[in-house]
């Protein structure tokens, strides 16, 4: 008999505000130690915290965004314990009254292994919470002591937690994707995983099906989709072979090593802390308003699923693109933005935007390391471009030299083309007068053409381009070379 | 000079009969003679003191003054002033030099009056007799044998002493009322939020008030209209439209109605207490005043409510003196948890213990529900009966503390004991309310008795004009101690 997987998610993404949750302390990554730190991040004696709106606005987006309750009333508690990179002794979090209740994300799921399809799959979310980030301990050349940097401390978050939806790596992996390009989509979270933008628990139980659930281990801080894909291999791998060995499951929870690509346990459940939750006094409960509520959603940029679809109705069909291709360009908020722009200057031509972009931009970008954001070619150049290939001032091979020089020195598309004299020759005087002299040098080849030999006739356009130095419009000398020879 | 009014030393520094300088200097000598025998400073700091007086000086010169300008003003050590030691009363904050300052310390020093120096407490506020502070406890200056009140001690002593003309308490279950009872002084804590509590360091956030001790009600009218306004850096401060508390001082009296609980007259009182507070009650009636009969019948709960919310709040809010950034550290540790233990263990005092211990425990899992939550709903009935109380009448009287200043040493081991004197001002804090004491008489070895005036949401101004209109018709307020 098979064993069923259980998975749900705990995320953490680090909201994209300037400043802390609760303090007006910059939130900028990567400073000096401590020098973010202010009075209220070191919490000194008396200081208060004031709630940042701008953290709720984004909490409001992601609620927005996938459907959720918004809590008209929520109440900010104290999560009480003692570490040093927590400075008041407690976190400001929410605990029984979220800001954000249940929603539902929908997920595509690429299975891992085997011929198994694509398959779409809808998580159901449990609630998402506002809260404070810890600072860090630094276990570095102290002298033997620990450095403590409060820059993080007092960053807001939202933890976002599902339902135990999920029954495999994949799905789970899948999920932690969606999550990550939504709430880069609605711009409430960078999603830097390297810099811990986007953090994730991951719980894992494994049943026989029909089972109650069985006990789950949660593994904590997993920064990166693969790790995350080998973490669970290995934990409900680790799982299956302790109960089928006789022993049992417990609650615990585990860290994931990298390096060895193993779990292994960080605390038990009989040293879980009792964080004596309270709801703070120094904060009045954060009250929602549906005009706020309006407000934001008025905000909101038309959603990833919401462009697809409308992508499909408007530029898919036979003739247009494919699912696919609708599904790349709207792979990411800047992608799928980038596409539109570009689109804006050859309304006409969808595909060949989509060719362009899933095909030249990607492949430099991917060539170069970069992501979409920082493409050398801005959109708007790249428009001004596919413009003058559809009116035929270059041919499509003087584009992609135009792209090149454009790739590597910048400036717009009609400066390169002027610069590099890549110009495309539409005069039919001058097509013609080429196509007469080829045709006058080569007789005993036009002879053959003309007793049947049809496939010469590539041979002829070849030599035409190259007189023209590549710049003959293809169409043009097309008809005409082919009224010539038959003439 | 030194029992002077704050109205008369502002007139005095305004027509430059005495300059600022001149007026610190003498309160700093008095401080150097009497704080030896009555400990009711933590710190002076002259110098500090003496050149705000001197930036004082220069402000009469240019003409921008305001009603405190050049008044020296005693602190309690709980305010984080910049520069200036702040305590709060605690080994644990032994070395904490603020880097910046409350929002009640910068109003003081916007208006131009001296921060003449911090004021002893009881530790974290904790305790009615100030004998809980780290800096030994204050003496009260009318029998320096006995208690002056805590956890406002200091500046209670401080001011009924004249080592300063008024200075400024923080309230959480009646910590400016009591000691101003016991030391023969008036006191005032406003309506929650009305002062904000930002640089005030906590001790029970949702309790805790900041107000004005004083020797009249018209010095803490002319106090409140600087401490009093919205502070965006403390989310449970009121925005509100600045008021004048002066503005109703000289309002007679004629038709005001008084409520007096049952309960707070009950078994309980001294009887030296009871002749006082009813004699102030007469004299209301001489005043124009009805007396109206009411019930707070949840007000018996308030001890009880108050002892586990203020504690669980407490236990959270101490807990970032844990020895890493700043304050107390052991000398020496083993691992980390051992740093926390053993610095948390020798930088608080008994009192904060037992405090942050209830308070952990109130809040643990299991318990939450049977204590905290149960208290939050007992709080709500608590406050319900004042609401109830004030369809009848306009403010409620009774007694500030159930006896007069007893003997230091005397509750030190029976913290029951010591927290029911208390009894009557906790409902208040619980409830929000502003409450007051002023000196109604002298009880058991002459030594003074308040009656306490509670009021209704954002009646300050009444109350400061209820007190006014008594303290013109009787002499309580201007008696001093005498051969200190």
């Amino acid at each position: 008999m098979t064993w069923e997987i259980v998975i749900g998610l705990e995320v953490h993404t680090q909201l994209s505000t300037n400043t802390k949750i609760f303090s007006g302390a910059s939130t900028a990554f990567g400073a000096e130690p401590n020098t973010q730190a202010d009075a209220v991040s070191i919490a000194l004696p008396g200081v208060l915290p004031v709630l940042n709106k701008g953290a709720v606005e984004r909490a409001i987006k992601f609620g927005l965004a996938t459907g959720s309750h918004i809590a008209p009333r929520s109440v900010f508690a104290r999560k009480n314990y003692f570490y040093p990179d927590l400075p008041k002794g407690y976190q400001i979090s929410q605990f029984d009254l979220p800001v954000v209740g249940q929603g539902a994300l929908t997920i595509q799921v690429e299975p891992l292994s085997g011929n198994a399809k694509p398959y779409e799959k809808t998580v159901r979310i449990t609630r998402a919470h506002l809260e404070e980030d810890a600072g860090k301990s630094m276990h570095g050349d102290f002298h033997g002591m620990t450095g403590i940097d409060l820059n993080r401390a007092g960053t807001p978050l939202l933890e976002i937690v599902s339902e135990p939806d999920m029954s495999s790596a994949a799905e789970a992996v899948a999920y932690a994707k969606t999550l990550h390009t939504l709430v880069r989509w609605i711009g409430i979270c960078d999603g830097n995983m390297q810099e811990g933008s986007f953090r994730c628990d991951v719980n894992v139980s494994v049943r026989k099906p029909g089972q109650p659930l069985g006990t789950r281990r949660e593994i904590k801080n997993l920064n990166s989709f693969k790790f995350m894909q080998q973490a669970i291999d290995y934990e409900v791998q680790w799982q299956i072979d302790t109960i089928e060995n006789g022993g049992k499951v417990h609650q615990a929870t585990i860290l994931f090593n990298p390096d060895t690509g193993e779990t292994r346990a960080m605390r038990s459940k009989e040293d879980a802390h009792d964080y004596r939750y309270f709801p703070d006094p120094d904060l009045l409960p954060l009250e929602i308003s549906s005009e706020w509520i309006e407000q934001v959603r008025a905000m909101l940029p038309e959603l990833q699923q919401q462009k697809y679809a409308r992508f499909m109705i408007e530029l898919g069909g036979d003739s247009g693109l494919s699912s696919s291709d609708i599904r790349f360009l709207t792979a990411s908020r800047e992608m799928a933005d980038f596409f539109e722009t570009v689109l804006a200057a050859v309304p006409k031509d969808a595909k060949m935007c989509a060719n362009w972009i899933m095909g030249e931009v990607s492949a430099q970008l991917n060539r170069d390391g970069l992501d979409m954001a920082q493409c050398p070619i801005t959109a708007r150049q790249l428009g001004g471009m596919l413009q003058r290939i559809a009116d035929g001032t270059i041919s499509n091979s003087g584009a992609k030299e135009v792209f090149r020089t454009m790739w590597a020195e910048g400036g717009d598309a009609d400066a390169v083309i002027e610069a590099k004299g890549l110009k495309q020759v539409s005069d039919s005087g001058a097509i013609e007068a080429l196509v007469d002299e080829i045709i006058a040098d080569n007789a005993d080849k036009v002879a053959e053409y003309r007793s049947g030999k049809d496939k010469l006739f590539g041979f002829f356009v070849g030599l035409a381009m190259k007189a023209s130095k590549g710049k003959a419009n293809p169409a043009q000398l097309n008809d005409i070379l082919k009224k010539k020879l038959e003439g | 000079m030194i029992h002077s009014s704050l109205t008369q030393l502002g007139a005095a520094l305004r027509a430059k009969k005495i300059s600022s300088v001149e007026l610190t200097q003498s309160y700093l000598d008095r401080i150097a003679q009497l704080n030896p025998k009555l400990n009711a400073f933590i710190t002076v700091n002259p110098e500090m003191s003496l050149a705000q007086a001197r930036e004082a000086d220069t402000r009469f010169a240019s003409g921008k003054v305001g009603a405190l300008t050049g008044i020296p003003i005693a602190q309690k050590d709980i305010f984080c002033a910049k520069g200036w030691l702040t305590t709060c009363g605690s080994k644990m904050l032994h070395n904490f030099v603020s880097p910046y300052d409350a929002h009640v310390i910068s109003q003081f020093n916007n208006a131009g009056a001296i921060n003449l120096g911090k004021t002893n407490m009881d530790e974290f506020a904790m305790g009615s007799s100030n004998e809980t502070s780290h800096y030994g406890p204050v003496k009260n200056p009318w029998d320096t044998a006995r208690v002056p009140g805590g956890s406002s001690g200091g500046t209670a002593a401080a001011v009924a002493a004249r080592l300063c003309a008024a200075a400024t308490g923080t309230d959480t279950g009646g910590s400016i009322r009591q000691p101003a009872a016991l030391c023969g002084i008036s006191g005032l804590k406003p309506t929650y939020g009305v002062c904000s509590r930002y640089g005030m360091i906590a001790f029970a956030s949702s309790l805790d008030q900041a107000g004005p001790m004083g020797r009249s009600a018209e010095d803490l009218a002319l106090m409140l209209n600087v401490m009093a306004g919205f502070d965006e850096r403390d989310s449970t401060s009121l925005q509100r439209e600045k008021e004048d508390y002066t503005r109703d001082l000289n309002k007679p009296l004629t038709g005001l109605r008084i409520g007096l609980p049952k309960e707070f007259f009950a078994a309980g009182m001294g009887s030296d207490v009871a002749q006082a507070v009813e004699a102030a009650i007469a004299e209301y009636k001489k005043l124009g005043a009805t007396i109206v009969e009411i019930s707070l019948p949840n007000s018996k709960l308030s001890v009880p409510v108050y002892y586990v919310l203020a504690p669980a709040e407490a236990s959270s809010n101490l807990s970032r003196f844990d020895g890493v950034r700043y304050g107390y550290r052991a000398p020496e540790y083993g691992d980390l948890a051992d740093m926390y233990e053993k610095s948390r263990a020798q930088g608080f005092g008994a009192e904060v213990k037992r405090r942050i211990m209830i308070g952990t425990y109130v809040l643990s899992h299991g318990y939450y529900d049977a204590y905290y939550l149960q208290a939050q709903k007992i709080r709500r009935l608590i406050a319900q009966d004042f609401t109830e109380a004030y369809k009848q009448c306009d403010v409620i009287m009774g007694p500030t503390s159930p006896s007069t200043a007893f003997k230091l040493g005397e509750k030190g081991d029976d913290p029951v004991q010591m927290y029911l004197s208390d009894i009557y001002t906790i409902a208040v804090n619980l409830a929000g309310l502003p409450g007051m004491s002023i000196p109604c008489g002298f009880g058991a070895n002459d030594m003074p008795v308040g009656l306490q005036i509670i009021g209704n949401y954002f009646d300050e101004a009444r109350m400061l004009n209820v007190a006014h209109q008594f303290q013109l018709a009787t002499d309580w307020h201007s008696h001093a101690p005498q051969g200190l």
